[in-house]
């Protein structure tokens, strides 16, 4: 026997594995800073329209969300197919919008309570008639200040 | 003798699955949001002491029924040509030359029928309870997009750049306050020249 075996042909070196962490780990920063938590899981459709006239709702801490639409398809049964409202994670009244944005304002900061905006989130194909019902509710106590939030895009793509 | 070794090297071989893991918990419990829409600011619920009269012809009102049908000022119109028409409205200036509202900035058609100065025109929305959601948004986005669009026209003339540009430099938290402390002062000149005034009733069946 040889010392220097030749080696056998045909066989190719195995792949260096050890920059695979490195890439990974990158990909997981990637997403730990452009994404944010879930803070709750929809229970009604929420396609939102479209419109370009937008602003961006700047700090995240200073909105309140609430949710409208039609109950998504295994909540249909109990629920109907009428536009609900979402609350954190349930369907709610409208009597109760004005007790739950109470609630959120409290338990913000007290320098932040004056400059919170509420988020509406609404289906497109929802009724006006459960958006009057919310932004009554919002004015009853006192909370003006709303964001109809949009997707970016044409707003005649809304209409066709 | 022997000569001690040192620690054993600690096997990496599963790191890359531990940090899969890890990216795999991420995706699954965090989106990509970007909230963005439209800001408004609603009517308090008490009505004002004094009662304001606002002359019919500073009034624009935009009515959307239950099918999605705009009436503008009585007429039916297109949604496509709402925002030329917003835009002309706003932009009248009918106050005659040397009355002290006379707008010396407009330069709409200055028809005596029409609003006096842009300080003066409101738009007023209503909408049936029936209507769209869709539809509502296409109409606001549509008044919103008339405003901006005469803001961002005097914004170039005085300061040569766009208003909503200013605006959302202004608003951006990462903008250093010397630049922010500068913007304030054109944002809020050309919010001034071109107020947004735009009044939705209380749903009424049209």
């Amino acid at each position: 026997m040889s010392k220097f075996a030749k080696k056998k042909d045909g066989d190719l070196p195995a792949v260096s594995t050890a920059s695979l962490p490195d890439i990974v780990f990158m990909l997981l920063f990637f997403f730990m800073t452009v994404t944010t938590m879930k803070d709750s899981s929809l229970l009604v459709e929420n396609v939102l329209p479209n419109a370009d006239q937008i602003k961006k709702l700047e700090k995240k801490d200073r909105v309140i969300y609430i949710y409208a639409g039609k109950p998504t398809q295994e909540y249909v049964k109990t629920f109907g197919e009428e536009p609900k409202i979402q609350l954190n994670d349930k369907f709610a009244n409208v009597s109760e919008v004005g007790s739950y944005v109470l609630a959120e304002r409290a338990t913000k900061p007290q320098e932040l309570q004056n400059v919170l905006t509420t988020a509406l989130k609404v289906d497109k194909n929802a009724s006006m008639g459960i958006v009057m019902d919310i932004k009554q509710e919002l004015r009853k106590v006192n909370a003006l200040k709303v964001n109809y939030t949009t997707y970016e895009g044409n707003a005649f793509n809304n209409i066709q | 003798m022997p000569r001690r070794k040192g620690a054993p090297e600690v096997n990496a071989g599963s790191m890359a699955d531990i940090a899969f893991l890890l990216l795999i918990f991420f995706l699954v419990t965090t989106t990509i949001e970007t909230d963005a829409g439209l800001d408004r600011m609603l009517p308090p619920i008490e009505p004002p002491d004094t009662d304001v009269v606002i002359k019919q012809k500073n009034i624009f009102t935009v009515s959307i029924n239950k099918s999605g049908q705009l009436l503008v000022e009585e007429e039916l119109m297109n949604l496509e040509d709402l925002r030329d028409a917003a835009i002309a409205f706003l932009d009248n200036g009918g106050a005659p030359a040397g009355s002290p509202e006379y707008c010396n900035y407009c330069q709409g058609k200055r028809d005596a029928s029409s609003s006096d100065n842009p300080q003066k025109a409101i738009i007023s929305l209503k909408n049936d309870r029936e209507t769209a959601y869709k539809t509502y948004i296409t109409v606001q986005n549509e008044l919103v997009g008339a405003y901006n669009d005469l803001r961002n026209r005097e914004s170039r003339r005085l300061y040569n750049r766009d208003f909503t540009e200013m605006e959302s430099e202004y608003l951006n938290p990462e903008t250093p306050s010397s630049v922010r402390d500068e913007l304030k002062e054109k944002v809020q000149r050309i919010q001034e020249l071109f107020p947004q005034k735009l009044s939705e009733a209380e749903t009424s069946k049209i």
